[in-house]
């Protein structure tokens, strides 16, 4: 080879610029000027946050006491009383909705990221799943009271539970296909290569390799549906006694619970609308951080 | 002539003689290929050998990889690619479509360019292969484990953590699994696509002795960038160039007098 052509292109720089001074001052300012900036709003948003957090926890440990795990919601006008019919109600709820929600979201997922792909029929379900994320939730509730409330003959558990699937669906499609579209395709033709047909391929390594993933976004989900209040207005709605065990008529649940008592005359009732929103703030939170550390655990591995 | 040039012909004399009296084990007929419109393979016609080590080389693009992906049908994972003429393995033609392509894929393994344990125990993942097409009692299964971690040089390192995770490997451990994996399915013929460029020389030379020791079991076609590897490893040579077939002939041959001028030029690296 030529060496001595890569020799002259050390020693001998081409007709040479002054070397240093080059970048203008103004692009030195522009680089400043956008960091503080960016910094500032990253403050704005997150004293916002830590505002809303600090009044959540003020008002909320206020009304906290023994009796708001064990009693039922007061009636309009009774002392004391607590929400313990509530929390176990959107536990249900949630529950329900997950159970339903999560077999749909991670089959069509799988489906769009193992199947569809580039498909008319992929692309178009990429679309409505999108539109259905961004779907306002009391749509979804109106829906729903259409579907299953006015034909059964009145509000339930069900009704709720499924509401609450349809809004958790699109998150877990949308999570499930991304995680599983970051498994790179040379394990998938690897897996192929060994004979082993496409279902089990999808099974014992697809879904093996983004596992961590897809259950972070059945959890994100889990957290987006505990605290949704819309979807629940016509189909669960709320009231101040445990539910059938049927789950028929209405079933108590936090979101609407604290949508009532907030906005009531009584003192003991918005003490306890601070209390359950503190709780489910800070179940979200909760479920929100298992998640991040399930994610980053994997990554470690 | 050029250092590279001197430095295969050194190392010819390593790889043991292609023997052309072994009988032919994949017959490549006429065989097309096309990505969508594009003709990537032009009527290739090539013998394989039985436990002979044949070498695929040519610039990148040429089709050797191509070719090779042909051989287990890996390439109809994907719809738009498309294959036509035949592929004799001990005369059935795998193209075929009555042929199960997973059924041909257990006879014929692969391994890729970049290790690819599955998310599993190494245990696991060579178990994965086997019980696919076997049902075995544990105890069984846990021989064919051992064979084939020894076999792929791998059980020393790993008989202690065979519970740990695939990944937790180095990448030439990693290259060897991923072969010990494919061996355990025992299956005729094993594709080596690239296997060391993504590993460093200590680790390839390991693979290199491994493919020596393989020759005596399995038949092996190897796609290369690495002329010395080729002549190091094979018996046999194919020298490829856009899209159509050059010159094939014992690797000797080929590296030592290639009867064509355009193999020479790229043996002794004047293009490619």
């Amino acid at each position: 080879m030529d060496t001595a052509l890569q020799h002259r292109s050390v020693t001998e720089p081409t007709a040479a610029p002054a070397p240093w001074g080059r970048v203008r001052r103004s692009r030195h300012l522009a680089d400043r000027a956008l960091k503080i900036i960016c910094t500032l709003f990253t403050i704005l948003g997150a004293f916002v946050l830590g505002w809303i957090l600090l009044m959540l926890l003020i008002e909320g440990i206020g009304g906290l006491s023994p009796a708001v795990f064990t009693e039922t919601t007061p009636g309009p006008g009774s002392q004391g009383g607590g929400i313990a019919n509530a929390i176990v109600g959107s536990l249900i709820l949630t529950f329900l909705g997950i159970v339903v929600a999560t077999p749909v979201g991670v089959l069509a997922g799988t489906y769009l990221a193992e199947y569809g792909k580039t498909s008319k029929l992929a692309e178009v379900i990429r679309f409505v799943n999108d539109i259905l994320l961004a779907a306002p939730s009391i749509l979804i509730g109106l829906f729903v009271y259409m579907l299953m409330v006015q034909p059964m003959g009145g509000y339930s558990g069900w009704a709720g539970g499924v509401a609450l699937a349809i809004i958790a669906v699109p998150v877990i499609v949308r999570t499930t296909e991304d995680m599983l579209r970051l498994v790179p395709g040379s394990l998938r033709e690897a897996g192929a290569a060994l004979g082993a047909p496409m279902s089990t391929v999808i099974i014992k390594i697809s879904w093996k390799a983004a596992r961590a993933g897809m259950v972070t976004g059945v959890l994100l989900a889990t957290a987006r549906i505990a605290g949704e209040t819309a979807p629940l207005l016509f189909t669960a709605l709320n009231n101040n006694f445990w539910f059938n065990p049927n789950l028929m008529g209405g079933v108590a649940n936090l979101p609407v619970m604290i949508y009532q008592f907030a906005l009531s005359p009584y003192e003991n009732w918005r003490e306890l609308a601070w209390a359950g929103a503190l709780i489910i703030t800070m179940s979200i939170l909760a479920l929100s951080v298992v998640a991040r550390l399930l994610l980053r655990k994997d990554k470690v591995r | 002539m050029s250092t590279i040039a001197l430095n295969t012909s050194s190392a010819v004399g390593k790889a043991a003689a292609g023997n052309a009296e072994a009988p032919v084990r994949i017959a490549v007929r006429d065989l097309n290929f096309y990505y969508g419109d594009f003709r990537s393979l032009k009527d290739i016609n090539l013998d394989f050998y039985d436990r002979q080590v044949t070498a695929l080389i040519g610039p990148s693009g040429c089709g050797k990889s191509t070719l090779l992906r042909t051989f287990n049908r890996i390439y109809s994972l994907y719809p738009e690619q498309r294959a036509d003429g035949e592929i004799l393995l001990d005369g059935q033609n795998v193209l075929s479509p009555s042929i199960d392509v997973n059924e041909l894929r257990a006879r014929v393994g692969m391994v890729f360019q970049k290790p690819t344990p599955f998310p599993m125990s190494i245990y696991d993942n060579i178990a994965f292969g086997i019980k696919l097409y076997e049902r075995l009692p544990k105890s069984e299964l846990d021989g064919r484990v051992e064979e084939a971690l020894r076999k792929a040089a791998l059980w020393d390192e790993a008989k202690d953590k065979l519970r740990q995770s695939g990944m937790s490997l180095s990448g030439g451990q990693q290259q060897r699994l991923c072969i010990a994996r494919t061996i355990a399915q025992k299956p005729e013929v094993i594709l080596l696509d690239e296997p060391t460029s993504a590993l460093d020389p200590i680790s390839t030379g390991k693979i290199e002795e491994l493919i020596e020791q393989l020759r005596a079991e399995f038949t092996i076609v190897i796609v290369t960038h690495n002329m010395q590897q080729a002549a190091r490893i094979s018996q046999f040579t194919a020298f490829m160039y856009l899209g159509e077939l050059v010159e094939f002939g014992p690797t000797t041959k080929m590296f030592m007098k290639p009867s064509k001028k355009q193999t020479q030029d790229y043996i002794t690296g004047r293009f490619g």
